[in-house]
């Protein structure tokens, strides 16, 4: 049987390049990468082609996704975030069809891979720190500095919000790693119970009903956390940007 | 103790701090849960709200999951 493991792995399609002792080969995980962001674009291109004034089922469905996405900036950075609209969009995007995609069977969840997230998070880190700089330059320090705060307790809460801000990076990728990797290996699990038991004669094909309905229940909840998770990085992606866009709280 | 059994305690050990974060996540969600009954005109305005808190508890949850994972793959 297979290991709940094994749907991590990457496995090599083909090599492009071999520089020294390095091989840069395309993987199956680059091959989900650019099948995602294929999705994306034909669904945008395709339901936006009309331009009708009154729009169709697919229109209406491509701009429910930007209106959803532009409040949540506007909400949470006010309108001048708004400037960054094609980078939360982008991520927001991008995960939603990667983790809604690894659901599906057989196939294999991109954001399942902790380099992934990483790279998106640290994407996102940079951006608000050369922003931040190039926006106010050094008063983007007062992020470190919240204004109220008593003076004998300032070094300790200026310490914490340091730390708080380098952490951030961390805590933004493996939340998506974390969520993606259990629940999928959750599923193949109680997947696994299904054959073991159904293996075991005919009380035991009775019995496999039981996994099989958790099975199903996961899967919904599965979906439910993949929307969730992509949600999640967008507004925290918000959050920060509006650190860069507004220090000093 | 076998270094390699320590590792494996110690990983399991980590993970207890995930039940706290756990009490964390309830509360909020149980707290947002109970205020948008008692003003369900409300509760859409703080959503956005609700969900940068829970990450931010699931942000310890994390960290020591961070502290297993390393624990078993790392060390």
């Amino acid at each position: 049987m297979a290991d709940p493991i094994h749907q991590f792995q990457i496995n090599k399609l083909f090599t492009i390049a071999q520089i020294g002792p390095a091989e840069i080969a395309f993987t199956n995980s680059a091959l989900y990468m650019i099948l995602a962001v294929t999705v994306i674009c034909a669904f945008l291109i395709g339901s936006t082609r009309a331009r009708a004034l009154v729009p169709g089922r697919l229109q209406s469905v491509a701009e429910m996704l930007y209106e959803f996405v532009a409040d949540m900036i506007r909400g949470a950075t006010g309108p001048e975030g708004m400037q960054f609209f094609p980078l939360v969009f982008s991520l927001f995007a991008f995960i939603l069809v990667a983790n809604v995609m690894g659901l599906i069977p057989f196939t294999f969840t991109v954001t399942s891979h902790i380099i992934i997230t990483v790279a998106l998070a640290l994407l996102v880190f940079l951006t608000v720190i050369i922003a931040g700089f190039w926006k106010h330059g050094w008063h983007f320090l007062k992020i470190f500095v919240p204004s109220g705060i008593p003076i004998y307790i300032l070094p300790l809460v200026t310490v914490m919000e340091v730390f708080s801000f380098f952490v951030r990076p961390v805590s933004h990728s493996v939340r998506l790693f974390a969520n993606m990797l259990a629940g999928h290996i959750t599923l193949k699990v109680f997947a696994s119970f299904v054959i073991m038991l159904g293996a075991a004669g005919v009380l035991g094909m009775l019995g496999a009903t039981l996994p099989l309905a958790l099975t199903i229940a996961l899967t919904a909840l599965e979906l439910l956390v993949a929307v969730l998770q992509a949600y999640v990085f967008a507004i925290l992606t918000c959050i920060y940007l509006n650190d860069a866009l507004h220090p000093g709280h | 103790m076998d270094p390699i059994a320590a590792k494996y305690i110690g990983a399991g050990i980590a993970c207890i701090g995930m039940g706290g974060a756990g009490v964390g996540v309830g509360t909020i969600f149980g707290h947002y849960l109970a205020a948008a009954v008692r003003n369900p005109s409300a509760a859409d305005g703080q959503f956005p709200r609700l969900i940068f808190g829970f990450a931010v508890t699931e942000a310890l949850a994390i960290f020591s999951l961070l502290i297993a994972l390393l624990l078993l793959y790392a060390v």
